[in-house]
Parts: structure tokens; C-alpha cells; sequence
């Protein structure tokens, strides 16, 4: 028998895979390519005709509007390019506190379907199921609706202490700036690094000797103390901004309007209950033999929880959690619906009055690209970080 | 010794006492809500709160409600929820501002769509002429709307509103969404770089922005994207933008079926001679669909929710329509949120029962796994 050789690679015939690739990429290419000629063609021409002016040149021209809430005053003498700023911070601002709110309460709720009580099992997944199934935009209007009608108007407001609540929004204390309050600062900063020297000193000491300190209540404990030592030393300064009832609304203090706290509410409770079951479903993930083989070595429940369950279980868990904060993140957008100042809703403003649908839209695009894969990159760092060492 | 002395005669030990019962609802009560102090405690806790607020809401919502559409009824200081607002505005909640006259239309077209829907969940529909029956039903379901043939008079898409909108808009986004999904999937696992660039570069960016820029985007720069003089029905620009929408969130799904499938399997196809097409075909697709059911049926729940979000381009779907029902009626405009507690059900309803069966799916799809 005499072996042939296979036959030569003809790379320029239909038979050759490397070939047919080629040709369909530049296919590809090709049609994508007139898809988006055909589509900037007709722009353009659309614009010529109707005389819509373009560029990004509208960004400095004075906005004429004024935006209701921000970080730092806006008036309508400021250009557009503020307003956009202050709609950003906006945004960032209440999906930074969604985020914080919404993990705390989603943990929670997910650790508590792992309860031995029944009630708590049932309420957690009641709480799951109902806020998930309803859609966040009506959530986050009937909340709106809730907090500008069911509640008093400001000189009937409700109060708690030095906190008020009433169609207003919320009212709080806030401290007079004073140099002890820098003092109070510093004290924590010291007290943090305190906390983790101690933190390092008793990793040490559980390597060493296997005995166990707390990791958690004792480093807080140093940081608040830090902070008290630093704000006696400062001059222990009480001087505190109190809301006070006016006759049509609360004075002095600070103050979260009702459109932000809507938005606030409806985005943490409802992403609260995502979370809830992503944090249960990293937990069930958790091999039973583990949990079983902890308490045969004698760890207590929490004990088992901390140190067996939940680091196994982050692995599980952050991926989707990064979803679910993305996603509160661009929820976030439908604050346009009821007026809370955040990007979508300068965006849409300026659309109205400028007329640039193209260039608005495509900075509420890009300012949400840019926040979601800064938020990916920065998760995935994390969860490469995290996941086991395999080989 | 003993023993055998002791064993001449009968010396009964004493009886043991019966096991702890394990079972029956004392066992499970003293198991689930007193096992040990914490527990009893919470469950103290909870329950008292539970025995104070749930019948002041009962009494709200049920006892001290007004049913009867009559706004001067609800005025009264102390009542309860004031349903009239339901009962009084309920056609136009539901249907929008389709003719008064014709709303058995819709009626029907949403009854034909819904249970398509349904049967489409049974696994013994699961045939090669469902999609032939889909495309039947939602040509029925555009005739039976838009009428203009035999006899139906025409009622143009600006008319149409309310649940048979958000259902329209979910079920056919979500049908026209999956053969780009599927394509997309396929091409971000594909070895040629421009195409896998290029459904990467789709469904990343998709992801990145929230949807409701991308409605924008269909209602105010769609017409400029269109050739001079082609109008566009508003109601095919915000399909065409949730569908691009859907897709993208569907291929990441379908891609995770496909990563899910062993690479033998493809192996195996390629010495049988397979082309990549029949390979995709009869070997990965089959397994990988199976696989995505219930990740399909999770991005159907939550596009039918996110259907709410075309009442801000002004399209009156269900949460639309309810709010310009009850917002139009100064009389009744207080009552908002009794309406919105009503379409909140509707909605509730829905998803509730979707999600249901997509862990029922689940359930299906591993049991060949779990022995």
C-alpha cells in the first residue's frame, strides 16, 4: 500500500475553510458598513432639510433652566455642560446609596430564607416575590405618589426626634462645620489604621496559636473610638443645623426631596429583592458537607456562616450582583418619570430646547457605557481576585 | 457468673420513653417557630407586628373599601381604599383609548394571544409548526386590531392601549428578538474576529445603557435615520427598539447554552463530516435550547415589565392607559393609587405565573441530571 499525500490546500477555492472565512467577514463588513451609510446618509440629509443644526457646541451655552436638586447650586445662568454635571452627580448619587441600601437589605432577606423560623422564611419570601413581579417604574411612581400625597403636608409634618417628614421630603440635623469635626476625621483615618494593624496582630495570632479574635466588632469598635478621641480632642463640637417648622415648608437643616427619595425607595427595595435571591441561590450553591463537616468541628452558627459559607459563597454571588447593580444603576434612568434631576432627565430637557436628539442621547449613552464597564472592570478585578486558584 | 444466675429468672428493664415525634404540625411549630429562645423570640416579634398591621390592611383594602363608583362615597374622613375608581374606569384601563364599541376586539386578540402563550408553555406543543401557529395568531391579532377587512372599521395604532399593548409588545418582541439572539450567540463564539467583534461590540453596548435611552432613541432619532418622506408608526419604531433591546440580553442567555454543551460533542460532529451549520444544527442548538428555556422565559418576564417604560414615549400600554384614564378625571384623580395598586396586581398576576413556570421548566430541563 502506498500512502498518498494528502491533497495540496487550494487556499483560494470554496473548499478551503480559511477562504470561505475571509470571504464572509468582508461580507460582513460590507453590509454593516452600507447599514450605517444608509443610516448617516439619511441623518444627515434629514438634517440638512430640516435645519437641524449639530455639534456639541451647545454644551456652553447657558442652559436657561433650573434644576431643582444637586451635590452643588445650579442656576439657569450656568451652561449646559454644568447642567449635564449636576444631572451625573445626580445619578451617581442616589444609585451609590441604592447600591449600599439595597445590598444590606437584599442580604438580609436572602440569609433569612436559610432561617430556622418559619415566619422569617415566609416573610423574606414573600417580600422576594412581590416586589420583584411588579414593574420598577410603577413602583417608583407609586411611591412618588404615596410620598407628595398620603403623607402631611410640612406644617403638619411628622416628627422623630430632630427629623421630620412630610410632602416635603425629609428633614435632618445636620452638624455646624466646626474644626472639630476635622478632628473627628482625622481620629478615624487613625483609628482605621489601628484597626487593621490589630486585624494583621490577630491574623497573626490565629495562624500562630489558632485562637480566634473577633475580626469585626473589636476593629469597628477601634475606628469609632479613633473617631470619638479625635472629636474630644477637636473641642467636642455640638453645634448642630436643626430643621425648623416654617409655615409653608421645613427650614434650615438638610433636606432630601420626595423625588429623590422615591426613586431611592422604589430602586433598593426592588433590586433588594434580585439581590436577595442571588445571595440565596450563593449560599444553596454551598455543598451541605460543608456546613455539616463546620459543626463537626465545632464552629458555632455564625462561625459556620462566616467562615465556611460565605466566603465559598461570594464566588457564586458577584457575578450576578454586579449585574444586579448595573442594573440599578441604568434603572436609575427612570427617575426621568417622575422629575428627580438625574442625567436622562437634563438629557431630555436640553433635547427639548436645543433640539440635538443625537448628541443628547448620545451622552446619556455614552455617561451609562462608561459607567457600566468601569463597574465590569472593576467586578471582574474583584472576582478574579476571589475565585479559587485552580492549577 | 451473674449472668447466667440472673438469667433464670424474667427481670423486665424499664420501658423506654416513646421517640420525640418528628412529624405533624406540633412537631413542625415547635421545629420552625419555638425551637430555642432566638427563635421564639423572633417569631414573638414578627407575629405581634403581623397581628397589628395585617388587619388594619385588610380593613383598608377589603372591609372599610368603597366598590361602588361613586367619588363622594370615598371623600368620607377614615374609609378605606376606594375601588370605585376601578370599577368606574376599568374598560378604559384596560383597553386605552381603543373605541368604546370595539373593544371586544382587543378582548379577543389578547384572549388568542394569551392562550397561544399558554399552550406554547406545554411540552407537548413543543412542534415544528408552533411558529407556524405564532405567525397565524399575531397576523389574526393585527387584523382583528387594526381591522379595515370584513366589515371591522380601522382604528389606527395611536388608539391602541392598555394590556393587549403590553402583551403585543412583549410576545412579539420577544418572538422577533430570537433568531437575532440566536445569530448573535452563535457569532460571538465564532473564529472569525470581525464577526465575533462585531456581536460582542452589540451586545455590550446594548447592555451599557439602560432602555429607556434606547426608546429615546427609536422616538426621536429613528425618523431622522429613515429616508426622506418613509414614515414610521411609532408603534413598530419602539418594537423594533425593544426587540434590539430583548436580543441582546437574550443572546448573552443562548451563549451560555452553547458554552454549557461539551466540546466532544463538537468534536464529534466535525469526524462525522458534519458541516458547521449541520453541526449548530443537529448537534449543539438541540442541547443548548434545553438548556436556556428557563433564561429565555426570565428575559420574556422581565421585557413584559419593562413594557411599562414605553408610557414615557407616549405609548399608552396598561400603566399608560391607567394613568391617563384616572389622570383626565379631575374627580377621580385623587384615587391614583388605588389604580395603580390595580395594575399592579395585573401585572403581579402575570409575572407571578411566568415565573412559576420558568422554575417548573427548570426542574424539567435537570431532571436527566439529578438521579
Amino acid at each position: 500500500m502506498s500512502s498518498t499525500a494528502p491533497p495540496p490546500k487550494k487556499n483560494w477555492s470554496w473548499r478551503s475553510q480559511a477562504f470561505r472565512g475571509v470571504v464572509y467577514q468582508i461580507v460582513a463588513i460590507a453590509l454593516i458598513g452600507a447599514v450605517v451609510w444608509f443610516l448617516a446618509h439619511n441623518t444627515l440629509a434629514n438634517m440638512r432639510i430640516r435645519g437641524i443644526q449639530s455639534g456639541f457646541d451647545f454644551l456652553a451655552q447657558t442652559a436657561g433652566f433650573d434644576i431643582g436638586e444637586g451635590l452643588y447650586p445650579f442656576d439657569s445662568e450656568e451652561s449646559y455642560f454644568r447642567a449635564f454635571l449636576v444631572g451625573v452627580t445626580n445619578t451617581l448619587r442616589v444609585a451609590l446609596i441604592g447600591i449600599v441600601l439595597a445590598t444590606a437589605l437584599g442580604i438580609l432577606l436572602g440569609v433569612g430564607r436559610f432561617s430556622r423560623n418559619a415566619l422569617v422564611r415566609g416573610l423574606c419570601v414573600s417580600y422576594v416575590e412581590f416586589f420583584r413581579n411588579i414593574p420598577v417604574l410603577l413602583q417608583l411612581l407609586l411611591w412618588y405618589v404615596v410620598l407628595t400625597e398620603v403623607f402631611p403636608a410640612a406644617s403638619e409634618a411628622w416628627q422623630l426626634g430632630w427629623f421630620y417628614l412630610s410632602k416635603g421630603g425629609l428633614n435632618y440635623p445636620i452638624p455646624v462645620w466646626a474644626t472639630g469635626q476635622l478632628w473627628a476625621v482625622y481620629g478615624l483615618l487613625g483609628g482605621w489604621v489601628m484597626a487593621w494593624l490589630y486585624r494583621r496582630w490577630a491574623h497573626q495570632q490565629f495562624e500562630a496559636t489558632g485562637s480566634i479574635r473577633s475580626m469585626i466588632w473589636v476593629p469597628l469598635l477601634i475606628v469609632l473610638l479613633g473617631g470619638v478621641i479625635g472629636w474630644a480632642l477637636g473641642g467636642a463640637p455640638t453645634g448642630l443645623n436643626h430643621p425648623v417648622r416654617g409655615e409653608f415648608s421645613i427650614e434650615n437643616g438638610g433636606a432630601l426631596t420626595p423625588e429623590f427619595l422615591a426613586v431611592l425607595l422604589g430602586l433598593t427595595l426592588y433590586t433588594a429583592s434580585f439581590i436577595a435571591e442571588v445571595v440565596r441561590g450563593g449560599i444553596a450553591s454551598v455543598p451541605r458537607g460543608q456546613m455539616e463537616a463546620a459543626s463537626a468541628l465545632g464552629l458555632s452558627r455564625t462561625q459556620e456562616m462566616r467562615l465556611v459559607m460565605l466566603p465559598q459563597a461570594l464566588r457564586v454571588i458577584i457575578p450576578p450582583l454586579t449585574n444586579q447593580y448595573l442594573n440599578l444603576t441604568k434603572n436609575s434612568s427612570l427617575a426621568v418619570a417622575i422629575g428627580y434631576p438625574d442625567v436622562v432627565s437634563i438629557a431630555n430637557t436640553a433635547l427639548n430646547q436645543t433640539g440635538r436628539a443625537v448628541e443628547c442621547i448620545a451622552i446619556v449613552m455614552l455617561v451609562y457605557l462608561i459607567t457600566s464597564l468601569g463597574t465590569s472592570l472593576l467586578m471582574n478585578w474583584y472576582n478574579s481576585r476571589a475565585a479559587i486558584k485552580e492549577r | 457468673m451473674t449472668v447466667a444466675t440472673n438469667s433464670t429468672t424474667f427481670q423486665p428493664i424499664a420501658p423506654r420513653p416513646a421517640p420525640v415525634n418528628t412529624e405533624g404540625p406540633l412537631a413542625w411549630i415547635k421545629d420552625n417557630l419555638l425551637a430555642d429562645w432566638k427563635t421564639t423570640l423572633s417569631t414573638v416579634v414578627i407575629g405581634g407586628i403581623l397581628l397589628w398591621y395585617v388587619p388594619q390592611i385588610l380593613n383598608w383594602a377589603f372591609f372599610k373599601a368603597h366598590w361602588v363608583a361613586d367619588f363622594n362615597a370615598c371623600k368620607v374622613e377614615g374609609g378605606g381604599a376606594c375601588w370605585g375608581v376601578v370599577t368606574e374606569k376599568y374598560r378604559s384601563i384596560i383597553f386605552g383609548r381603543y373605541p368604546f364599541e370595539e373593544q371586544w376586539r382587543p378582548l379577543v386578540a389578547t384572549v388568542l394571544l394569551v392562550g397561544l402563550l399558554v399552550t406554547s408553555c406545554m411540552r407537548s406543543f413543543w412542534k415544528a409548526w408552533l411558529p407556524l401557529v405564532w405567525l397565524v395568531v399575531l397576523a389574526a391579532f393585527f387584523l382583528l386590531m387594526y381591522g379595515n377587512v370584513a366589515g371591522l372599521s380601522r382604528v389606527e395604532t395611536d388608539r391602541w392601549g392598555g394590556l393587549p399593548l403590553t402583551i403585543l409588545l412583549a410576545s412579539l418582541s420577544l418572538v422577533a428578538s430570537f433568531p437575532i439572539a440566536l445569530l448573535v450567540a452563535l457569532g460571538r463564539r465564532s473564529q472569525l474576529p470581525a464577526i465575533r467583534t462585531f456581536c460582542t461590540l452589540y451586545v455590550e453596548l446594548i447592555r451599557g445603557v439602560p432602555l429607556i435611552s434606547v426608546l429615546f432613541m427609536a422616538s426621536f432619532m429613528f425618523p431622522l435615520f429613515m429616508p426622506q418622506g418613509l414614515q414610521i408608526d411609532v408603534l413598530i419604531r419602539v418594537l423594533v427598539g425593544i426587540t434590539l433591546f430583548a436580543a441582546a440580553y437574550s443572546a448573552e442567555v443562548i451563549r451560555g447554552g452553547l458554552q454549557a454543551v461539551p466540546k466532544g460533542q463538537v468534536e464529534a460532529a466535525a469526524t462525522l463530516g458534519l458541516t458547521y451549520w449541520q453541526t449548530q444544527r443537529k448537534i449543539v442548538l438541540p442541547q443548548a435550547l434545553a438548556m436556556v428555556v428557563p433564561g429565555i422565559m426570565n428575559n420574556f418576564i422581565s421585557t413584559f415589565k419593562d413594557t411599562s417604560l414605553v408610557a414615557i414615549v407616549s405609548l399608552y400600554e396598561l400603566m399608560g392607559a391607567m394613568k391617563m384614564a384616572v389622570n383626565s378625571d379631575a374627580d377621580w384623580r385623587p384615587y391614583i393609587m388605588e389604580g395603580y395598586f390595580f395594575i399592579a396586581l395585573i401585572y403581579f398576576a402575570f409575572c407571578f405565573a411566568m415565573s412559576r413556570y420558568s422554575q417548573w421548566v427548570e426542574k424539567q430541563v435537570n431532571k436527566s441530571k439529578s438521579r
